[in-house]
């Protein structure tokens, strides 16, 4: 049963211009969540924004004792509602709702995990990656941005034993240009005895393009979608995903219920 | 305190509905609500026919509203009764079910398939959805095809009729009456007001559907008049709707002349809100000692030699 809080902003830093990563105290969510859940958010309780907004969870904060304080999330400005996030401030009360959706299918160590992020899509991949090295499973994160400095919580990453690859789209930093393009790589010099599951979140294109190389190497991949969401609930059907249908057709499902995690080769992609 | 509403034959324990196409078929909020303290549950719309509606972006947020194309994406008024119905039923809530057609027989025939299951309480006629090209609204738009669809599904049901009524006419209360004369048990307005949203940058439409239907706050006090014109034009009882967010705002479509009420855009902000619209209502009843809601309908007050508040 999803949770609702009128959740402290414990802190709120900046990463860059544009991303910020806001901190709530939202414990009884917090404890609840798992990798790839997320939390239907709306700061201010006015008409403007009127909806609240989905968030994947980005980390869950414990205390000494390992017991759940709250959660982050991973934020990029880009219109009104993530506006009010960039600018909130320690003390002010966001509307938080969760743990909502379907989470991530999480391997067993005899499996690899291959997590591929592209700019905010960075999100669920924290507390997935946790929970994957927690199993000791061995993690790698093909990490791309538009620049080096949109390139965070490297350190984090490292600090869990995960593998990274990264991209950016300047050449500023990693290899230069896409994402994809050292995943396909990888995937084509992978003995095919190795078993690999691939996560992905990010762009759409970039789901795309993970699905489509993730099934030209025959490997199984879980995508993260987002959609525009009213509701978080299954109550308005906004979040629709295209899935294939038995007979060469396609059929609707919301994101919010039936996702975000989705497996790749049975969406329709454009 | 009575905060009973009596539709036909139809008795809800009190006058909050949660909306069509706004709470899925009820079950997906099993959760987060107990679905037998609402006095209704309108299920999202039903065709004979599975559908799936038009590609996302399928909503797009305005000020203080929100505009949707969802276009009636449905698993069919069979696999409802099957799949949905029963566990409804389990629950104990009181269910209207919005039916949808593309030609009068198929709204006939749905009707008749939902008066043979059992759990239906009443029937909620969609004329009014903006986002189809094809039925609907244009038994909406027109009074001869609003009175043909009435009266044609009231010979084939027992349920109570309930056509909801598009705002996209010039005289509501018109159509009200059409609805009234061709037997239906009450009306219930509006739906959502047919418009657009264009991202200036990219000079594309914000939905797939190009327009779509405008509801939440922002519309709140253009449904609040058209409620108002409609009680003065019939006596079947209205169920209001338009932008609720809060109990006041419930209270303004009752007073303005609505027997009760639906709540849509309101639960996608806060999934929770019943049990508080529920307690605003009683707490206001019992402020103004108000025993039963029924004496609240329509009770507002336009006397003109009460007007002096007009200037405060």
């Amino acid at each position: 049963m999803p949770i609702d809080v009128a959740a402290e902003v414990i802190a709120n830093r900046a990463l860059s211009g544009d991303y910020n990563v806001l901190a709530l105290g939202a414990p009884a969510i917090a404890a609840a969540s798992k990798p790839g859940q997320f939390v239907m958010i709306k700061p201010g309780a006015g008409c403007d924004p009127l909806l609240r907004r989905p968030f994947s969870v980005f980390e869950i904060l414990r205390d000494g004792g390992g017991a759940a304080t709250g959660l982050t999330i991973l934020s990029k400005r880009i219109g009104a509602s993530t506006r009010l996030l960039y600018d909130a401030r320690p003390g002010d009360r966001i509307a938080c709702l969760g743990p909502l959706g379907r989470a991530f299918t999480i391997v067993e160590p005899a499996s690899e995990a291959w997590m591929v992020a592209g700019g905010v899509g960075l999100a669920p991949f924290a507390t997935l990656a946790e929970s994957l090295r927690a199993r000791g499973v061995k993690t790698t994160l093909f990490y791309g941005a538009r620049t080096a400095r949109e390139l965070f919580y490297l350190d984090v990453f490292r600090a869990l034993g995960v593998d990274l690859v990264l991209t950016t789209e300047d050449g500023s930093a990693g290899e230069a240009g896409r994402v994809v393009a050292p995943l396909d790589r990888q995937l084509a010099s992978r003995s095919r005895n190795a078993s690999v599951m691939i996560y992905a979140c990010g762009p759409e294109g970039m789901l795309a393009a993970t699905a489509r190389v993730s099934a030209k190497h025959h490997r199984p991949c879980q995508v993260s979608v987002e959609r525009i969401m009213g509701c978080g609930l299954g109550g308005c059907y906004s979040c629709v995903v295209p899935m294939r249908g038995e007979h060469g057709g396609f059929h609707h499902v919301r994101s919010c219920i039936a996702g975000p995690v989705l497996a790749a080769d049975q969406i329709v992609w454009d | 305190m009575d905060l009973s509403v009596r539709i036909g034959s139809l008795t809800l324990k009190n006058p909050l509905i949660a909306a069509s196409g706004c709470f899925g078929y009820g079950v997906e909020y099993a959760d987060v609500v107990d679905l037998s303290s609402l006095g209704a549950i309108a299920v999202k719309g039903l065709f004979l026919a599975e559908r799936e509606g038009h590609p996302a972006p399928r909503i797009v947020e305005t000020p203080a509203g929100m505009l949707n194309a969802i276009g009636l994406q449905g698993i069919g008024v069979r696999r409802f009764v099957d799949e949905k119905l029963p566990e409804l039923r389990a629950r104990n809530a009181t269910v209207i079910v919005n039916v949808c057609g593309t030609t009068l027989d198929e709204y006939v025939e749905v009707s008749r398939i939902l008066s043979e299951a059992d759990g239906v309480g009443a029937i909620e006629l969609n004329i009014s959805c903006p986002n189809i090209k094809e039925g609907g609204i244009q038994f909406g738009c027109n009074l001869h095809g609003t009175h043909d669809v009435v009266g044609a599904v009231r010979k084939v049901t027992r349920l109570p009729v309930i056509p909801k009524l598009t705002p996209n006419v010039t005289d509501v209360a018109s159509f009200a009456r059409a609805a009234e004369d061709a037997g239906a048990d009450a009306v219930s307005l509006v739906n959502t007001f047919l418009a657009m949203v264009i991202d200036v940058e990219t000079r594309k439409p914000k939905i797939s559907n190009i327009v779509g239907g405008l509801s939440g706050p922002a519309i709140r006090p253009i449904a609040v008049r058209m409620v108002y014109e409609c009680r003065q034009a019939v006596k079947i009882p209205i169920i209001g709707m338009g932008g609720i967010a809060d109990a006041r705002d419930a209270l303004e479509f009752i007073i303005a002349g609505a027997n009760a009420v639906q709540v849509g855009t309101a639960n996608f902000v806060d999934p929770f809100i019943w049990p508080k619209l529920l307690d605003g209502i009683t707490s206001y009843m019992n402020r103004h000692g108000i025993a039963g809601i029924g004496d609240l309908v329509g009770s507002v007050d336009t006397r003109a030699k009460d007007k002096e508040w007009i200037s405060s």
